[in-house]
């Protein structure tokens, strides 16, 4: 169970992100989060594993308090969040298997990976996962090889690295052409359906969203604006959230 | 609305004060820099710019077996009053013939030379009774080693004889380097060795600096009020307790003999037990955490593991050392070998106690993090507004007394009131202010602290140039390659550890979001994260360096630093200007190629 409340972000320049913003989600749901861009998707997505720090509000999870939690405390708690992004952020000179390896640095003896060394029992994993995600042949090469479409996969086989409690997506299709995009948004449900992660995912479209959410909430200007089940968005809503000059798309 | 006022009409009267202005900056240019337009027309100038030029053009670069072939002719200036019968020629010799036979001083007479050899030169002199030889000039023989040459006698007259000599030199064998030609080679292979000892230094000690002058780096780096506070005491101890530990483990080894039996078991038991006892207390995944029990067992069993690798490290700088005098004289020509051996065993012996120092500082600033970390979550508010106040006075205290004694050290007040006291009461007064300002839960941005205080120092090193800084090292190590090799070093590392850090501040944030999302910590984002994205540029910097140093260290001998540049203003004192162009060359050569090289190289790595 993921806990939000009040929470406010406010950027050093004054740009308020977030506005008293708050909601939970219980363990397992696929959640979606909708909005125009620069609403602050990405900014909630953010603080909950705190990547970017909150100005005000508290996130709980597990009965955990995220807001107050010390860097060490962070640690345990960032290596059960999963988390996926519209640009990958691969590193891209580094190996596709490192890339994936990654995911298990929160696990791992910091003194140990220093030195890049992995247990064998991460490295098998990592390559399970490559394999899970179709793309094992390419363990070697340099993540800057890869097309998109496999690069958000090494993404997602980072993220399992982590055996995640909690998925964050970051628009993890917008850069993405759509047969693409529905594969990547099946492992995703995958996640949900059969580790019984909870997701929350970010997302333009909104045949995304009916498709695959359980849940949507919607963000406008940092303000929460909807929260409900993805059929109930009907263009009275649609208009709420996306203004009154939006059309819909799909 | 106001009256805009009208620019463009002022526009050519702006055009006009500015070339004027201009003109007034370029005229008092020309005044302060002296130029000296008579100078370069003045014929005495011109002639001596003619003659270095034209020995610069002939550079000394090979020289050969000379016949030297000699005659002397007995004279007297003036005429004895009795007459004068010159020394009659040899059959078949060379000699000379003087016309007339004896005359008086400034008379200008003609001196004749018979069987010489053909086509040659050499000098003509005049030799007064005190042997001290007076140049008449250059003499050139014809076909038939026949020459004339018309004199003009000096102001020498004498009692006795006075002798002319004519000295003719003919280049036979064949040729070979001249020791101008030699000095120059021993001195490039120098500068260059000194160009690359200090570039691999200085990137050494730059590379981890750069980390610490990267602002996107840095600016999350926050610590509470009681950490910093701690830091400040906490870290010199720290220092000094890693220092003791390495001087124990040193004076350890000493204790248990120099033996090569000894050092043969340090070396070989001593990193087992280590990698046992390393094994044990870090564990490869904590998916638990650990008992306080088991962590203090461990933190105690890594103290040991740490004494036991100091130790160990003691034990290879002595067998270093040893094996190196024992292989120097076994080598012959290759003995420096030995010495480089020796000298790494050295160096290790030296850096030790300062790693081992660094280690201790920086365990206990981790140490002190931790607890600042914790007391905020667990303390209730007023019980870190105390601490806050007591550990701000006293760290306050203790900061000012440590600036002040290394104040104290310049300056040798030799009085407690200005070294001890005053700067306590002053600096634990700050600190309690500081720390009335911060509220516990307030984050301190030290990152940004270290940011500041590594990018000045830095900018100041680097503002000094290296052929200054020289002069210092001279003084420390005396005259030498080695003291460039010191100048150079410190100047590398302010220049590379400033183009590093903006090299790490233009990566992409996003790999680093990532890596860090998946609970990595500070470090393990730097190496998984960072490090991969920079070492192209990192790469290129160096290389760039390299060339840059090359440069420097043709010319760091100017002041002292050895290398080639001290023979060249070695020979351009002595006017020696044959010889400084050999020098000169050299420099173009080596510095044109490792130019070449280096783009080459970075071309290929990039």
């Amino acid at each position: 169970m993921l806990e939000v409340n009040n929470l406010t972000k406010i950027y050093d320049g004054g740009v308020q992100a977030l506005h008293n913003v708050s909601f939970s989600v219980p363990r397992g749901q696929f959640l979606a989060v909708i909005g125009l861009s620069g609403s602050g998707k990405s900014t909630l997505l953010r603080c909950i594993n705190r990547l970017i720090e909150p100005t005000a509000g508290t996130i709980t999870w597990k009965g955990v308090d995220i807001t107050n939690a010390s860097e060490e405390e962070m640690r345990q708690i960032r290596r059960k969040i999963g988390m996926i992004f519209q640009h990958f952020n691969l590193v891209n000179r580094s190996s596709v298997l490192t890339n994936v390896l990654a995911g298990r640095l929160g696990y791992v003896n910091p003194a140990y990976s220093l030195i890049n060394r992995f247990p064998e029992k991460d490295i098998q994993k990592a390559m399970l996962e490559l394999e899970r995600v179709g793309i094992a042949d390419k363990a070697k090469n340099r993540a800057d090889e890869l097309s998109g479409g496999q690069q958000q996969r090494v993404g997602i086989a980072r993220a399992m690295m982590q055996d995640p409690e909690m998925v964050l997506a970051d628009e993890p299709v917008a850069s993405l052409d759509p047969v693409l995009a529905h594969s990547i948004m099946q492992y995703l449900q995958k996640i949900n359906e059969d580790y019984g992660a909870t997701v929350l995912c970010s997302l333009h479209f909104l045949d995304l969203v009916h498709r695959y959410a359980d849940r949507v909430i919607a963000l406008n200007a940092g303000e929460l604006v909807f929260d409900g089940l993805p059929g109930e968005i009907d263009d009275t809503k649609f208009k709420e959230i996306y203004g009154r000059d939006a059309e819909r798309v799909g | 609305m106001k009256s805009k006022f009208d620019f463009k009409k002022f526009r050519p009267v702006g055009i006009f004060l500015a070339i004027l202005a201009a003109l007034l900056i370029y005229a008092y240019g020309f005044q302060v820099t002296k130029v000296n337009l008579e100078e370069t027309r003045s014929e005495k100038r011109q002639t001596q710019l003619v003659r270095i030029i034209r020995a610069l053009a002939k550079p000394d670069l090979i020289t050969y077996d000379y016949q030297e072939t000699e005659a002397t002719f007995r004279i007297r200036i003036p005429c004895p009053p009795e007459g004068f019968q010159p020394t009659l020629p040899k059959e078949g010799a060379p000699y000379l013939k003087m016309t007339p036979a004896c005359a008086n001083p400034k008379d200008t007479i003609t001196v004749e030379g018979e069987n010489f050899p053909p086509n040659a030169s050499g000098p003509l002199y005049f030799i007064p009774p005190s042997e001290v030889t007076l140049s008449l000039g250059t003499i050139q023989t014809d076909s038939a080693g026949h020459f004339s040459m018309t004199v003009k006698l000096p102001d020498r007259p004498a009692e006795e004889d006075q002798y002319i000599r004519a000295l003719v030199k003919v280049p036979s064998g064949v040729p070979r380097a001249s020791a101008a030609l030699i000095d120059t080679w021993d001195k490039i292979v120098e500068t260059v060795f000194l160009a690359l000892l200090a570039t691999t230094l200085g990137t050494l000690l730059a590379v981890p600096l750069s980390f610490f002058a990267a602002r996107n780096l840095m600016k999350d780096v926050t610590s509470p009020f009681i950490s910093v506070a701690l830091y400040i005491l906490l870290i010199p101890l720290g220092i000094l307790a890693g220092a003791q530990i390495a001087r124990w483990a040193i004076s350890l080894r000493l204790l248990l003999g120099i033996t090569l039996w000894v050092d043969g078991i340090g070396i070989i038991v001593l990193p087992l037990a280590l990698l046992f006892l390393f094994r044990w207390s870090v564990p490869q995944t904590d998916e638990q955490k650990p008992s306080w029990k088991l962590r203090i067992a461990r933190a105690l069993a890594l103290l040991l593991a740490y004494f036991l690798g100091v130790l160990t490290l003691s034990f290879v700088s002595n067998i270093l050392i040893e094996a190196g005098n024992f292989i120097q004289p076994a080598l012959g020509s290759f003995g420096f070998i030995g010495k480089f051996v020796r000298d790494c065993g050295d160096i290790l012996g030296m850096i030790l106690t300062i790693l081992s120092a660094l280690v201790g500082g920086g365990v206990l600033l981790n140490i002190a993090n931790r607890f600042g970390e914790y007391a905020i979550r667990h303390f209730s508010f007023s019980a870190n507004r105390l601490l806050n106040l007591i550990i701000g006075t006293v760290s306050g205290a203790g900061l000012a007394v440590m600036l002040m004694a290394g104040i104290d050290w310049l300056y040798q007040f030799d009085n407690r009131w200005i070294s001890l006291y005053f700067p306590a009461g002053i600096g634990g007064l700050l600190g309690l202010l500081m720390a009335l300002r911060f509220k516990p839960r307030d984050k301190v941005g030290i990152g940004m602290v270290v940011y500041f205080i590594s990018r000045t120092i830095f900018n100041a090193l680097r503002s000094i140039e290296a052929l200054i800084m020289v002069i210092v090292f001279v003084v420390w190590v005396g005259i030498g390659p080695f003291a460039g090799v010191l100048a150079l070093s410190l100047h590398t590392i302010a220049a590379l550890a400033k183009l590093y850090s903006e090299q790490v501040e233009s990566i992409l944030p996003g790999p680093i979001e990532a890596v860090k999302a998946t609970g990595a910590n500070r470090l393990q984002t730097i190496v998984y994260a960072v490090i991969p994205q920079i070492v192209p540029p990192y790469i290129s910097f160096t290389m760039y360096r390299w060339d840059i140093n090359v440069r420097m260290s043709t010319i760091i001998g100017f002041a002292g630093g050895g290398g080639i540049g001290f023979l060249l203003i070695q020979n351009i004192n002595l006017l020696n200007y044959r010889a400084a162009s050999v020098q000169m060359i050299a420099i173009a050569l080596v510095v044109a190629s490792m130019d070449y090289l280096s783009s080459k190289l970075r071309e290929n790595m990039v």
